[in-house]
């Protein structure tokens, strides 16, 4: 059995700072290396990835969810292509679970996303969550900082699955669409379950399907239900639609549209962005913190001996650890 | 797993994992997934985050989606036959766009007698149709390791 | 009623206990066997060895006579007696006329039926000077572009004579369209015309993928060419359902049959549903299997297959005609068992292989070229491939008895347990909401690409052999240097040059306004399209023009996205 091979010449490393005003004058490459280099966490990238942020704060981010078989991806593929006829430059990053046993994953859809797209209009990068737990990861959110620094608007930010993922894209996005598929009883459960509150948009996918109508009606009726609604003024949007046909497709461009121009004209856009200023210093904290302890440090060792020998218990040694200044408030 | 080497540039350092990015693709019209999608899953249970490109792509749509999804290596499995003009294609394309770091591996059917001409065309290695997982999973990580972070 | 008395069992029963206590338990004291469990390929677990009480459970009638309902041993009567398969190779490459000198080789080497490969831009729907064809022009395929480019093909071919049959998919109507309309320019009789096409979209969408348009018009197209085949050529066979390609991607022996079962279930129930009776199309209905490595498992699937489908055609769909309740079927051998590594054992596996297709009642059979898997074969390959079904044929004596493996105990309860799993997944199909809904959900998908990454890992560990590869390696035994069947670059410009004569020599305008009405009509669920792309192809116009309309109308196909 031959194996053919080529002795590959390694490739020389562009510094990041040399990356910026590629990444501003919105070279795709350029944008597309430094998520590469925020998912690994390089130091030698993060002045150059704080440095984007500060050029960010332009774009609308929306986000995407709902369970897997919904739609996403087609709807994704019907948004993108209308955005980028409107004139438009998207960017989706779609963000997918890694495997716990190996830590690979298999990402994103590009079978249909953008298949007919001008790729310098519009921009798709599928991640994984890399372990990360609650599904967006310190990296998504810079993706994000460096597609908005690039000048992409709307950038789509896509999860999948139910719960916890969910829940956390109202912390990174501005306005937040659920796709669910069309389907009696236990499908709303789910909804109901899960994300009923996080809507800003519902929409239902396969609108051509006969139960598709009832499931609308039925959210319709949730949203009455639940009234003390969690978002002020803003009236939560119930659509169908079907990718594969464009049914329904503008009716949600403008939907979205709609939900932007309230955030500004209502005030709450700027409570919206503390709290995903909020999210990301903590999710920040955290990283710095557990990275001073990860690396097993003498004195995390010494620790955790004398938490697992019960000479110590766990609340005591992080406060030791974390020493008295980062403590006080807590005691 | 790391893809670091000693003589990683200043920086480069990282606790987070580090992982191999594979777009796993099909060219041309050739129809024959089965193979593509099990190296797919190979890649993924070895810890490389996979892309599968979906049926039907021109070399043109593979080199875009490389780009943005800045992955190290590109996948290619074909039975068609027609590996010839359109590795050829996607090599050129590469280059042409600045991408020419991509690692380009090509599985499928092709015969012995045309391994010289795919490699002098661009592409890095060519993994026999009988291989082993454990062979296809090697391959990749020496040619990424050898050739450096990007 | 079954054949065994109660008392004649309990007696039967009685003594393999006292076998068991006596020479089974001395000898496995003596040597253990070699696996604790030996089980199919498709996992149903295997007995050490099987008596009456393993079919005493077996209704007679399920067994019954060959040519009688339910056709379990077989379509017809005599089987091979009163006629034996057809060999059946398939061919195709390059410009037409180059398969078409492959073709008069074949039929003076013996081949008594034609079968005809196209290339994937003629399987897509695309003209040669697509951009989309790039490299691919008469590559796998003969390369066919308009209705001349089928007259070449058969130059000197008389169709009355030779059956065709034509693996062609998405595009099926258009090229049966050409086939038919050089069949009236040549001025045959309709209804002498014999062959089959493939036309079996549902398993593109799920194991071969070539598709054109979203599911349903695809189904939609295959419901016009079954109605318009069966009124103007009753003799050829409008579809060939291809279990095969399910096998090909990775489906076992129960997929296989338990998937193109449900796929035949969709199909009847859409002509069915345009008002025609199941009696006057299911005759024409035609069924193309693998015949793959698991010998025995390999010929009870045949069998189950049968039984099965003639319980569907009259239970399910009320068919009243028994040519409407038996399965005919072509076999091909499992290319996928074929190893590049000492590749002259591909012909000993490709012999046994067809083997088991006849012992299974195969009604024609392409024998895989020993170099099949990797290029397309060369004339000696296909040669000895041809000598592989005469030998089987008239030198070993298994064609003078009808089914001749009926009623052995383990092929009887092998091939009930099968056809009960094959049930179990229909049931399934059924409650999850019918075919056509599950393949555009990638039911199907996923569980043929779970299915195939299976059987690599098996290959992997080792735990399943293919000799020579990961089995009995022999270092010095590399991969043979095989001759490869060279590739004519001109064939891409010499189509190029015939499309760009045949537009400019063409009344252009005529096919525009055909080119509309088809769009018009494919608007209207009810209208057949057939009729006007016959008078399409017959104004000259080109394959890829008329797909391309329709695709105008349709759309195009998204895949789910299954790994």
């Amino acid at each position: 059995m031959l194996t053919g091979k080529r002795q590959s010449a390694p490739v020389q490393y562009r510094p990041s700072a040399e990356l910026v005003p590629q990444v501003l004058g919105g070279s795709t490459s350029a944008v597309a290396r430094m998520i590469t280099r925020a998912e690994a966490e390089y130091d030698e990238a993060a002045p150059a990835l704080s440095d984007l942020y500060r050029h960010g704060g332009r774009a609308h981010i929306v986000g995407i969810t709902g369970v897997p078989g919904g739609g996403k991806s087609t709807l994704i593929s019907a948004l993108i292509r209308d955005y980028v006829a409107a004139g438009h430059k998207v960017a989706v990053v779609a963000v997918d679970p890694s495997s716990p046993y190996s830590g690979g994953a298999i990402l994103g859809d590009r079978i249909r996303m953008g298949q007919a797209a001008d790729p310098s209009r519009a921009f798709i990068r599928s991640m994984a969550t890399r372990g990360h737990l609650g599904g967006l990861s310190r990296a998504t959110f810079q993706a994000v900082d460096v597609l908005d620094a690039a000048g992409y608007s709307p950038i789509l930010i896509e999860t999948v699955g139910v719960g916890q993922d969910e829940v956390e894209i109202v912390t990174a996005a501005h306005t937040v669409v659920v796709l669910s598929p069309p389907g009696l009883g236990d499908d709303i459960q789910a909804i109901k379950a899960g994300v009923m509150e996080i809507a800003d948009i519902h929409a239902i996918s396969k609108a051509d399907r006969p139960e598709a109508a009832a499931t609308a009606a039925a959210i319709k009726a949730m949203i009455a239900l639940g009234s003390d609604a969690p978002r002020s003024g803003w009236q939560t949007q119930v659509l169908t639609l079907s990718a594969t046909t464009d049914k329904g497709i503008a009716a949600l461009v403008e939907a979205i549209d709609a939900h932007r121009v309230h955030l500004q004209a209502s005030g709450e856009l700027a409570p919206r962005e503390e709290a995903i200023a909020r999210t990301r210093v903590l999710s920040n904290i955290n990283h710095l913190i557990r990275r001073r302890f990860d690396d097993g440090t003498q004195a995390m060792s010494a620790q955790l001996q004398a938490v697992a020998g019960r000479a110590s218990d766990p609340l005591t040694a992080a406060m030791r650890l974390l020493g008295p200044e980062n403590t006080e408030h807590r005691t | 797993m790391t893809t670091q080497n000693n003589s990683a540039p200043a920086g480069t350092t990282s606790s987070a994992p580090q992982r191999i990015r594979v777009l796993v693709a099909k060219l041309g019209l050739d129809g024959h997934d089965r193979g593509a999608k099990v190296v797919a899953r190979i890649l993924r249970d070895a810890g490389m985050e996979v892309i599968y490109s979906g049926l039907y792509k021109t070399p043109a749509q593979v080199v875009d989606a490389a780009i943005q999804e800045d992955v190290d290596v590109i996948g290619v499995s074909l039975l068609s036959g027609s590996h010839g003009p359109l590795f050829g294609a996607l090599c050129q394309q590469l280059r042409d766009k600045g991408a020419g770091h991509v690692l380009v591996v090509a599985g499928g059917v092709i015969p012995e007698q045309d391994y010289a001409g795919l490699l002098e065309s661009g592409v890095n290695a060519i993994v026999p149709q009988e291989a082993r997982s454990e062979l296809i999973v090697t391959t990749i990580r020496d040619m990424v390791a050898a050739r450096g972070p990007i | 009623m079954t054949i065994y008395a109660k008392h004649a069992l309990e007696g039967l029963q009685a003594e393999q206990a006292e076998w068991e206590r006596e020479e089974l338990a001395a000898t496995l004291k003596a040597r253990a066997e070699e696996k604790a469990e030996y089980r199919t390929e498709c996992g149903i677990p295997l007995k050490r060895v099987y008596t009456a009480a393993d079919v005493a459970h077996i209704p007679l009638e399920d067994i019954g006579f060959p040519g009688r309902y339910p056709f379990t041993r077989g379509p017809y009567p005599t089987m091979y007696r009163g006629r034996p398969w057809t060999i059946r190779q398939v061919a195709g490459f390059g410009n037409p006329e180059s398969t078409n000198q492959r073709y008069k080789y074949m039929i003076e080497t013996g081949q008594t039926g034609l079968s005809t490969d196209f290339d994937l831009p003629t399987l897509l729907g695309l003209d040669s000077d697509d951009p989309m064809a790039f490299g691919e022009v008469g590559r796998v395929g003969v390369s066919i572009d308009s209705i001349d480019d089928m007259d070449r093909l058969f130059e000197g071919i008389d169709l009355e004579k030779i059956s065709v049959s034509l693996t062609i998919n998405p595009s099926a109507w258009v090229i049966y369209a050409m086939f038919v309309a050089v069949a009236e320019r040549r001025g045959y009789d309709f209804t002498r015309l014999t062959g089959t096409l493939q036309a079996d979209p549902l398993k593109e969408y799920v194991a071969q993928k070539e598709w054109i348009y979203p599911v349903r018009p695809a189904v939609r197209l295959l419901r016009d060419l079954i109605i318009h085949c069966t009124n103007t050529t009753p003799k050829m066979n409008p579809i060939s359902l291809s279990g095969y390609h399910l096998s090909d991607v990775g489906g076992n022996a129960i997929q296989e049959i338990a998937f193109i079962m449900a796929f035949t279930i969709a199909y009847c129930e859409e002509v069915t549903g345009a008002g025609i009776d199941i009696d006057d199309f299911a005759p024409r209905l035609s069924f193309f299997f693998i015949s793959h490595q698991d010998f025995f498992e390999q010929i009870c699937k045949f069998r189950a297959a049968r039984r099965v489908y003639a319980r569907i055609m009259a239970q399910r769909f009320g068919a009243k005609k028994p040519e409407s309740m038996r399965l005919r079927v072509h076999v091909q051998t499992a290319a996928m068992s074929l190893t590049k590594i000492e590749h002259t054992n591909n012909l000993m596996r490709t012999a046994i292989q067809a083997l088991g297709a006849v012992l299974g009642g195969c009604q024609s059979m392409h024998t895989n070229g020993l170099d099949e898997a990797f290029a397309i074969p060369t004339e000696e390959a296909m040669k000895l491939a041809i000598r592989t079904q005469q030998i089987i044929r008239d030198e070993i004596n298994v064609t003078s008895v009808v089914d001749p493996l009926g009623g052995s105990y383990f092929v009887e309860s092998l091939t009930s347990e099968m056809e009960r799993q094959i049930w179990e997944v229909l049931e399934e199909v059924d409650r999850l909401g019918g075919a056509v809904k599950l393949v555009e959900d990638g039911w199907f998908q996923q569980k043929l690409a779970d299915s195939a990454y299976s059987t690599f890992k098996l290959f992997d560990t080792g735990e399943k052999i293919s000799v020579g590869v990961n089995s009995n390696v022999d270092a010095s035994s590399s991969s043979a240097e095989v001759e490869i069947h060279p590739y004519d670059e001109n064939c891409t410009n010499l189509q190029c040059l015939r499309l760009k004569e045949l537009r400019a020599t063409r009344d252009t305008g005529l096919v525009q306004s055909l080119l509309a009405e088809l769009q018009d009509q494919a608007r209207n669920e009810d209208v057949n399209l057939l009729p006007k792309t016959i008078e399409l192809v017959k104004a000259r116009a080109t394959l890829g023009e008329i797909c391309g309309a329709l695709r105008d109308v349709w759309g195009n196909y998204d895949e789910p996205n299954i790994i």
